[in-house]
């Protein structure tokens, strides 16, 4: 069989092989269970509430959960701003690099805060040491900030009726610290022994063997790429992120960080299944997810491989795949098959440029980013997940003619005008950001045509695809868009926050409000939500609300360009 | 609300000392350990030293090319072309680089110029090609170099980078070991 569709099969193989344990341990660190990471966590936990100030028993409501979350995100927000906009000045600077300006250091700022990492910016020229840690703190605390989030909700969801829900604090610094730090350590070890640098020394220069003369930039790449694969976060040490073969050596390390981006997306499925004691209600959902997550892959994968038909038409054979801003030691079904896996989650590293795939590939790596729940980001990807079952526990009591209940709560008006705001916050971010622009470009093309690094439909996509990533928090791009200009800059900055919050809030009010009811046991009426009748549901609700919200705008960019070309 | 403000800021500042500070240095420790220290793998030939991972720009017909990039192998600034598949003038770029290769590879089939020669790479450095991308240049430097087309053959083989444990992955070759072993071949 082809080493590269075995390649594939194999990292796909194995990251089933760990999420299962791992969302075992993630739900043990949930209802504070003993683990045998505790001689080591327990102490250092201790000293982080102790430095803080926190008391991690005092119990928390649904409402104070989300301004603990809101007010310490801001708090991040600001430091980074500060750190963005005086680099040139601060410490760790061997490459002299500058500051950023206000509205660049805005993107970026609510860009790492937010878990998304959109980069208008590129590493190696556009930040110094100083600000690629201060990113990585990011990285590590907006994951942790997602997981601990998802730990409410799950908590809200058991079978009791209750106010209250838990420590946010306790909370956020177990997923840091039990999480995330142990897994970006296994994983920054692997990368660094490949050959990923980790200095803090500045670029080197080298004669090549031809006689040029280049500068190669260097820098704390392993520690930071660990942590950037498995929060979610996805922002590269350099631009070209892990197409980079400092940041991406080979294709032991492409394993390595392709299993990272969807390791804990879908571990937390398994984790919901130990937290409810309901094994089959998980492996309803990752049914569901793992399905749309197929269909989404195997086009994609296939299209990749069969090549770019243009040049095709020029006599090319195509038997390598389309290679235009691929790197040959991944390969086209490797490409491809990160390009899915990053865009489902809302992780957003490439290890190819997803401008220059081809026309099939660029839609399904929008559609995942439009869906954004299979797998979905650390945390948040089950919250968006959870938005579709309550719709879905809806639609289906209306059909069958019961009162809607999920797990022993009546769902009522309220929860459900908030779950189908929240279903329809994503697409009016992406369209009306879309349009905008598309109304700006169209309307004084000598002000914004410079832009588009592509004419026509792809253009169009690329402005799409920016909305898009931005508003799923990934922060991948169509990286030809000129997007380091204010209205960009700003634009997706709003979205991203918008996108970011109003979805953590919506499903907490509703996990809340629903723990705060009284619990009916389940009866010979109730309809069952761990079958696969309900899982069908669920995917069905998903195909609807995206099939409706954004069908016209995936004509007007990768559909109408498979068909021009055909 | 007031009271998680003291909170937020001290537990915020903790977390930068952790996970900025001291996660950092236990990965500079590790660092030491790793190949070249952390400062990023290389190769040494005729006493020079060469980045491994960084792909160099080969366009002198006496080595094998390297891929296009859309920034001239620069490592001090990396990226992709970011043209689309459907994109006329990406198109004609491609037109241009498959006939400048027909001029300087007389006698080659235009049908077996593999896609990984005439497209840029995601990086701009990358540091292989495909196998079928060395064969096709044999030719060339056999007659400029006045080599033997079989020992050219041999170093392929030689420098041929298997898949991952011989299963998952693609074969490539590190252009810059070719050519290295390429000058050791022409000086023996």
């Amino acid at each position: 069989m082809n080493t590269e569709i075995l390649g594939i099969i194999f990292m796909y193989g194995l990251l089933l092989l760990l999420a299962i344990p791992l969302g075992r341990y993630i739900g043990k660190i949930f209802n504070y269970e003993q683990t045998w990471l505790d001689r080591i966590f327990n102490p250092l936990d201790k000293l982080f509430y102790k430095l803080g100030g926190i008391n991690p028993d005092k119990q928390m409501n649904w409402k104070q959960h989300l301004v603990a979350l809101l007010i310490i995100n801001l708090c991040w927000f600001l430091i980074c701003m500060f750190v963005l906009t005086n680099m040139s000045w601060l410490p760790l600077n061997p490459d002299g690099n500058p500051s950023m300006s206000g509205d660049l250091a805005f993107n970026t700022a609510v860009s790492f805060v937010t878990n998304t990492n959109l980069q208008h910016y590129s590493g190696e020229s556009g930040l110094s040491y100083m600000g690629q840690l201060t990113l990585m703190l990011w990285q590590f605390i907006s994951a942790a900030t997602g997981i601990a989030i998802c730990a409410v909700v799950f908590n809200a969801m058991k079978e009791r009726t209750t106010d209250v829900l838990g420590n946010f604090y306790s909370y956020f610094v177990r997923s840091a610290t039990r999480i995330l730090l142990p897994l970006a350590f296994v994983v920054g070890v692997i990368l660094l022994f490949n050959g990923t640098p980790m200095t803090m020394e500045g670029k080197d220069t080298m004669v090549t063997l031809q006689g040029d003369t280049v500068q190669v930039s260097r820098g704390p790449v392993a520690a930071f790429v660990a942590i950037k694969q498995l929060g979610t976060n996805g922002g590269g040490f350099y631009g070209p992120n892990s197409a980079h073969p400092l940041e991406n050596t080979n294709y032991l390390t492409n394993i390595a960080q392709t299993v990272s981006i969807i390791l804990i997306p879908m571990a937390m499925i398994f984790a919901l299944g130990y937290v409810l004691k309901r094994r089959k209600l998980a492996w309803t959902i990752f049914g569901v997810m793992t399905i749309g997550f197929l269909f989404l892959l195997i086009p994609s994968v296939v299209s990749e491989m069969n090549g770019n038909p243009a040049i095709a038409k020029m006599g090319i054979m195509q038997q390598l795949g389309s290679m235009e801003g691929k790197e040959v030691r991944f390969g086209p079904a490797a490409s491809a098959y990160w390009a899915i896996n990053t865009t489902v989650t809302s992780n957003g590293s490439v290890n190819a440029m997803h401008d220059s795939m081809t026309a099939p590939t660029g839609m399904f790596t929008l559609l995942g980013m439009m869906i954004n729940c299979f797998y979905g980001g650390v945390g948040v990807g089950f919250l968006n997940f959870y938005i579709f079952i309550i719709l879905a526990v809806f639609v289906s009591g209306l059909m069958v003619g019961r009162t809607p209940e999920f797990l022993g709560k009546k769902i009522e008006a309220r929860e459900m005008k908030i779950a189908m705001l929240i279903a329809l916050l994503h697409p009016f971010l992406i369209l009306t950001g879309t349009a905008i622009a598309s109304h700006l470009y169209a309307h004084d093309p000598a002000a914004y045509a410079g832009w588009l690094n592509n004419p026509g439909y792809h253009g169009f996509s690329e402005m799409l695809y920016e909305f898009t990533s931005s508003s799923a928090n990934n922060g991948s791009g169509f990286e030809g868009l000129g997007d380091n200009t204010p209205f960009w800059n700003i634009a997706c900055g709003l979205v991203m926050i918008i996108a970011r919050y109003i979805p953590i809030i919506g499903p907490v009010a509703i996990a809340g409000i629903l723990a705060n009811k009284k619990y009916i046991p389940e009866g010979a009426g109730t309809l069952k939500t761990d079958t696969g009748t309900f899982g069908i549901m669920t995917f069905a609700v998903i195909f609807i609300v995206a099939a409706l919200s954004f069908f016209p705008a995936l004509a007007l960019g990768p559909i109408a360009e498979y068909f021009g070309m055909k | 609300m007031k009271s998680n403000i003291a909170p937020a800021i001290r537990l915020t500042l903790v977390c930068a000392v952790f996970f900025s500070g001291i996660y950092t240095m236990v990965f500079l420790g590790i660092a030491k350990l790793a190949p070249n220290k952390g400062r990023g793998e290389v190769i040494s030939s005729n006493g020079k030293t060469y980045y491994a991972n960084i792909g160099q720009k080969f366009t002198e017909d006496r080595y094998f090319w390297s891929r296009p990039s859309a920034v001239g192998y620069n490592a001090a600034g990396a990226g992709g072309s970011n043209k689309g598949p459907s994109n006329a003038d990406y198109l004609k770029d491609v037109a241009a680089r498959i006939d400048t290769f027909l001029v300087h590879n007389p006698g080659v089939d235009k049908s077996s110029i593999p896609s990984d020669l005439v497209t840029a790479s995601g990086s701009g450095l990358d540091p292989d090609i495909s196998v079928q991308a060395a064969r096709i240049q044999i030719k060339r430097i056999a007659a400029i170099r006045k080599l033997n087309e079989a020992n050219l053959d041999e170093i392929i083989t030689a420098n041929t980078k298997k898949p991952l444990i011989g299963l998952f992955g693609t074969e490539r070759i590190n252009v810059l070991q070719l050519n290295i072993a390429l000058d050791k071949l022409s000086n023996h």
